[in-house]
């Protein structure tokens, strides 16, 4: 990792979907550059044996017991939908 | 009542609300008219809405008349950084991507708040999605820091700190991922708490890093800070990472909780990079208590030099996937013009999303990705292991700890544009954040050119109780939150 | 060459809850677009995530079912990936630490005729996790038009070994696993309502290699027998395709079940990274003794264990056990009914429920629950013929009478005067012989071996007698009497 190969930027950005100017590609690779070389020291501490911590305060078993409650009415649900119809949120067409 | 009502801290109000010699209705006005005078140069709110909140200030008065009132906080105006969601009003997280966004509920938080009568008072400017150190990330404008309008007011909650520092709320709520609340409240002279992870509900709190994120409160004085922490503390079911615990009376803990304390000094926290003023000041916040017969300890937190690396991998991961909801389908902005669905995601996010969130999502897609995930997420969620175990040792040994919050006063708004510059900014408050504790800045003086100094208290897990009144009884001897900006 | 299919199975199987996976919203199907969401299900921002016991609950005890080992702790992971139809573009799931690991499907081969049994075979189990469903997407002229009230259903993925080798298997796999289900109350498994869908991987390879093939997705194999439609389909195609010299190439294909046809699907990402890590907003699951003991306890038999007992406590032949264990309600109502009609009747009640009763549910459109016919209507009538009350005939009046009015099979006898009269040996002797006389044809083709002109002699004795003796005691005493002469 301290030799951390270049990020390669396109294809994160595709993973996120989001598009980015050259300019934007080559500034973000830039700075991300000099973020994951200082990250890299990470690579530096002894983690053998360490578990690692999801939560600083771990608890087990929070669940609710399954009762159905009241949800939003349909239009609250859709009040802030860009695109509807027929109680839907439209979207391009999508070919699967 | 002294003319600068806007000025008092809660207890006093809530003695004169209480007395009949003020009402919610002419404290709200005077909220408002003052949020009117200092908007212009402060620009601490993305929205506010009178009549809502003179309708509210109503009904507490008429509670009030009633014999029903609800507490120290009823008719008291408090505002909310615009990342907490409140039923019927914008919540923006100062994103063009939920630039018309209108929430259908509300937060844990909010609703505690309705509970304790509290008048809810406008949306506060962040950094965009709470990523910020400066208020400068939001999309609609940054926010100037009261005592000098040319300079940050801090962040990512830099709204809540000057709204507060300008008079235009008597408490705020802010949230703090890595400092959100602390450096601002150092950065602005004001309270800030930190509580415990979990202490507080993170329902209806627009996410950033799942696992950090915390609201806590803005206030002039830690007394203050104690009430509304007692208000919107507490077990909520509807938060899977709420704990199940006892809440004390925060403020009645105060009187009871006098010391003196085994307070330790983190030695990696007093390090190069620190300004002079301020190491200054700290060192004598910490006499003070030495003063007072409390034992000073020098600890050490070996693992400090870790702490930006492994949060930067961390909260970006988490948030690159937290923020992945926002892709113009349901709500937030959409792109016109999309040629297909996938085209929309693309457009829209990127025209939704400012510079340093595209930056952490790329960052935090990134150490996610096939074949970086070890090397990166799952080698920061070991270290972040033993730094809460270097606090842990820490706290076996003494009662709390000591630094200051920030290791720089306000800086000229446009000053830091590197982003590594600004990730330092947060070197003294992310360890807190990654172990979990609650840690509270207070103010403890000025720069010779007016900026005020926040310094830092990190307690141990649940425990405001103490950390509070730790912080009360350096306040008590000092007359910091009696200063306020001229404006 | 000759080669092998290697199949592997992952079933989704719905959780019958009352609310979703992770909010407590209802859960359901045929609502009116939207009407079953929160926040949570829509990922409005700041909305959380909270577990349904229920739905661990369910996972649990279908693993138990299965025989899976049950994790002592597990966690939650997101698995990143954009879709409009998965509102947070991350699905909740289980990746690195499954609640349930391994276990196996008992499945049943078809049998070399229909009354035969066929053989058995476990299907090792890779897993089972648990899971959220997304939305639902219309695809209109123009555009396409989402709708959220499945979002959020709480989900079970099972994954199989890849040890399946025919369609037959899978057939067999998915109908037992589907039966387990039911019979669990784990899910109702609509294909349907889309309450079990099934996506299946297939590879070939010569014979004897052990070495797997290059493997292609099929999806959207919506019903039980298009599973084994389609993975024949997909077999005869990748042997076809090496025969002809061709390579398989890794992708999914979709397959068609009205025309037989499958074509490749485009790839939903362009990459497949779906950036696992473990959901921040959820906290893990731990399982002790004593929750699985609670649902041990609830644990049904399952069908092929019944069947099992069923042949041995009851002494039923296959054609009777392989009708009723797959309903669990019916296996109930068989038992409730061998119980009251007592020892050595089990058979006789059995017959009536397969023969008579599901025809007449059939033919009347009711169910078990509906019908008229009680497991005591049932076991009366069983006891009354085998007391020689009321006699074969009688008896099917009688079940007709019972379906359609309700009443008792002793009181409908009594009231059509069904009963058998009370036997007059000597009577019943002279009408005998006047049924050889008058049938000497017939009385002579028994005597020459052919067994079945016995009934012929039949018929004129019970006319004689108006319908009322003894069919038994007919069968002896001609029997005898053609012996003697
Ligand atoms: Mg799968
Ligand atoms: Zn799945």
């Amino acid at each position: 990792m301290a030799n951390a190969p270049a990020l390669d930027i396109d294809h994160v950005a595709k993973l996120a979907r989001l598009a980015l100017t050259p300019e934007e590609k080559a500034k973000y690779a830039q700075q991300l550059g000099d973020v994951l070389h200082h990250i890299a020291q990470l690579a530096k501490v002894d983690v053998s044996g360490v578990e690692p911590t999801a939560h600083a305060t771990p608890i087990f078993n929070v669940w609710q017991e399954d009762v159905a409650r009241p949800g939003l009415p349909v239009a609250d649900a859709l009040r802030n939908a860009p695109a509807q119809r027929d109680n839907m949120v439209i979207v391009p067409k999508v070919i699967e | 009542m002294s003319s600068e009502l806007f000025y008092q801290p809660i207890t006093a109000l809530a003695a004169a609300l209480a007395e009949k010699k003020l009402t919610a209705v002419e404290l709200t006005q005077a909220v408002i008219a003052r949020t009117k005078a200092t908007e212009p140069r402060i620009h601490a709110f993305n929205s506010h809405d009178e009549a809502d909140a003179l309708a509210q200030a109503a009904a507490s008065d008429a509670r009030r008349a009633a014999g029903q009132s609800l507490g120290a906080l009823d008719g008291i105006p408090i505002a909310l950084k615009d990342v907490i969601a409140v039923r019927n009003q914008p919540l923006t997280a100062s994103s063009k991507m939920l630039a018309n966004f209108v929430s259908p509920y509300d937060a844990g938080v909010t609703e505690k708040l309705r509970k304790a009568g509290a008048v809810l008072w406008g949306r506060l400017n962040c950094d965009e999605f709470a990523m910020g150190s400066s208020t400068e990330n939001s999309a609609f404008g940054p926010t100037s820091n009261p005592w000098d309008t040319t300079r940050v007011p801090g962040g990512s909650s830099g709204g809540s700190s000057a709204a507060l520092a300008a008079g235009s709320a008597i408490a705020t709520l802010g949230s703090d991922t890595g400092g959100s609340i602390r450096q601002p409240a150092a950065l602005c002279g004001v309270v800030g708490l930190k509580p415990t992870y979990g202490l507080v509900s993170r329902y209806g709190l627009i996410a950033f890093a799942s696992s950090l994120d915390q609201i806590g409160p803005f206030a002039r004085t830690v007394e203050d800070a104690a009430i509304v922490l007692g208000a919107i503390a507490g077990h909520d079911e509807r938060d899977s990472t709420s704990f199940k615990t006892e809440i004390p009376d925060y403020r009645a803990a105060l009187a009871t909780n006098r010391g003196p304390w085994k307070l330790g000094i983190p030695k990696e926290y007093f390090a190069e990079g620190l300004d002079p003023e301020i190491a200054q000041a700290v060192e004598q916040a910490i006499a003070f208590y030495k003063a007072q017969g409390c034992e000073i300890r020098e600890v050490s937190l070996p693992h400090t030099q870790y702490c930006l690396d492994t949060y930067y991998v961390i909260a970006t991961a988490e948030a690159s996937s937290n923020l992945a909801r926002y892709d113009g389908i349901r709500y937030g902005h959409r792109a016109a013009g999309a040629k297909d669905v996938v085209d929309l995601y693309y457009q829209s996010r990127a025209e939704g999303f400012g510079a340093e969130v595209k930056r952490r999502i790329i960052l935090g897609t990134y150490v996610l990705s096939s074949g970086y995930y070890d090397a990166y997420y799952l080698r920061a969620q070991k270290v972040r292991t033993l730094i809460r175990q270097d606090f842990l040792n820490a706290f076996k040994e003494v009662d709390a700890l000591i630094t200051p919050t920030s290791p720089v006063p306000a800086f000229k708004l446009g000053e830091k544009a590197d982003p590594l510059a600004l990730y330092l900014c947060d070197i003294y408050t992310i360890g807190v954040n990654l172990a979990g504790l609650p840690a509270i800045s207070v103010p403890c003086g000025f720069t010779k050119s007016g900026l005020p100094i926040g310094t830092q208290i990190i307690g141990q897990p649940f425990r405001e109780s103490s950390l509070l009144a730790i912080a009360r009884a350096y306040e008590q001897a000092h007359s910091w939150s009696t200063k306020h900006p001229i404006l | 060459m000759n080669y092998e299919a290697v199949i592997g199975l992952e079933v989704h199987v719905q959780i019958k809850t009352q609310s979703k996976m992770f909010t407590r919203v209802a859960a359901g199907y045929g609502h009116e677009p939207n009407t079953l969401t929160d926040p949570v299900v829509l990922a409005l921002p700041g909305a959380l995530p909270v577990m349904n016991h229920a739905a661990l609950d369910a996972i649990i005890k279908a693993g138990l079912l299965l025989g899976c080992e049950i994790a002592p702790v597990c966690k939650w992971d997101r698995k990143n990936y954009f879709y409009p139809d998965s509102p947070k573009n991350y699905q909740i799931s289980q990746y690195d630490q499954p609640i349930c690991l391994g276990g196996s499907v008992e499945i049943e081969l078809p049998g070399a005729a229909r009354n035969l049994m066929g053989e058995h075979k476990n299907i090792p189990l890779t897993r089972i996790h648990l899971e959220e469903d997304v939305g639902k997407l219309n695809h209109e002229d123009h555009d396409s038009l989402v709708d959220y009230n499945r979002a959020g259903t709480p989900l079970m993925e099972i994954v199989s070994d890849p040890a399946m080798h025919t369609a037959d298997e899978a057939y067999a796999y998915l109908t037992s696993l589907r039966a387990t289900m039911i019979y669990g109350g784990i899910s109702d498994c609509d294909m349907e309502k889309g309450q079990l869908r099934c996506d299946a991987n297939i590879s070939i390879r010569p014979v004897g290699e052990t070495k797997l093939g290059t493997k292609v997705e099929l999806k959207n194999l919506n019903s039980i027998s298009f599973v084994r439609d389609g993975i024949a389909h997909e077999i005869k195609r990748q042997i076809g395709l090496m025969e002809r010299g061709g390579t398989i190439v890794q992708e999914t294909r979709d397959y068609d079940g009205q025309t037989g046809t499958s074509q490749s699907l485009r790839s939903k990402e362009m990459a497949h990274d779906y950036r696992y890590f473990p959901d921040p907003d959820l906290m893990p699951v731990r399982v002790d003794e004593p929750w699985k003991a609670r649902l041990r306890a609830e644990c049904p038999e399952l069908p092929f264990v019944k069947q099992r007992r069923f042949a041995e406590q009851y002494q039923l032949p296959y054609t009777l056990t392989s009708v009723l264990v797959w309903d669990r309600e019916l296996a109930d109502y068989f038992e409730e009914t061998a119980q009251l009609a007592g020892p050595g009747k089990a058979q006789a009640a059995g017959n009536w429920i397969v023969n008579d009763l599901l025809r007449e549910l059939t033919a009347a459109n009711l169910t078990l629950a509906t019908s008229r016919v009680r497991p005591a209507h049932i076991a009366g009538l069983v006891k009354l013929v085998e007391a020689g009350t009321i006699f074969t005939n009688a008896a099917k009046e009688v079940f007709i009478e019972m379906a359609a009015t309700g009443d008792q099979p002793d009181v409908i006898a009594e009231r059509k005067g069904l009963k058998a009269a009370p036997t007059d040996t000597n009577e019943l002797e002279q009408w005998c012989r006047d049924a050889i006389a008058g049938n000497a044809k017939s009385a002579a083709e028994f005597r020459a071996g052919k067994e079945g002109a016995i009934n012929a002699l039949k018929g004129p004795v019970m006319k004689a007698a108006k319908g009322k003796a003894n069919p038994k005691l007919v069968d002896e005493t001609l029997r005898r009497l053609l012996a003697e002469a």
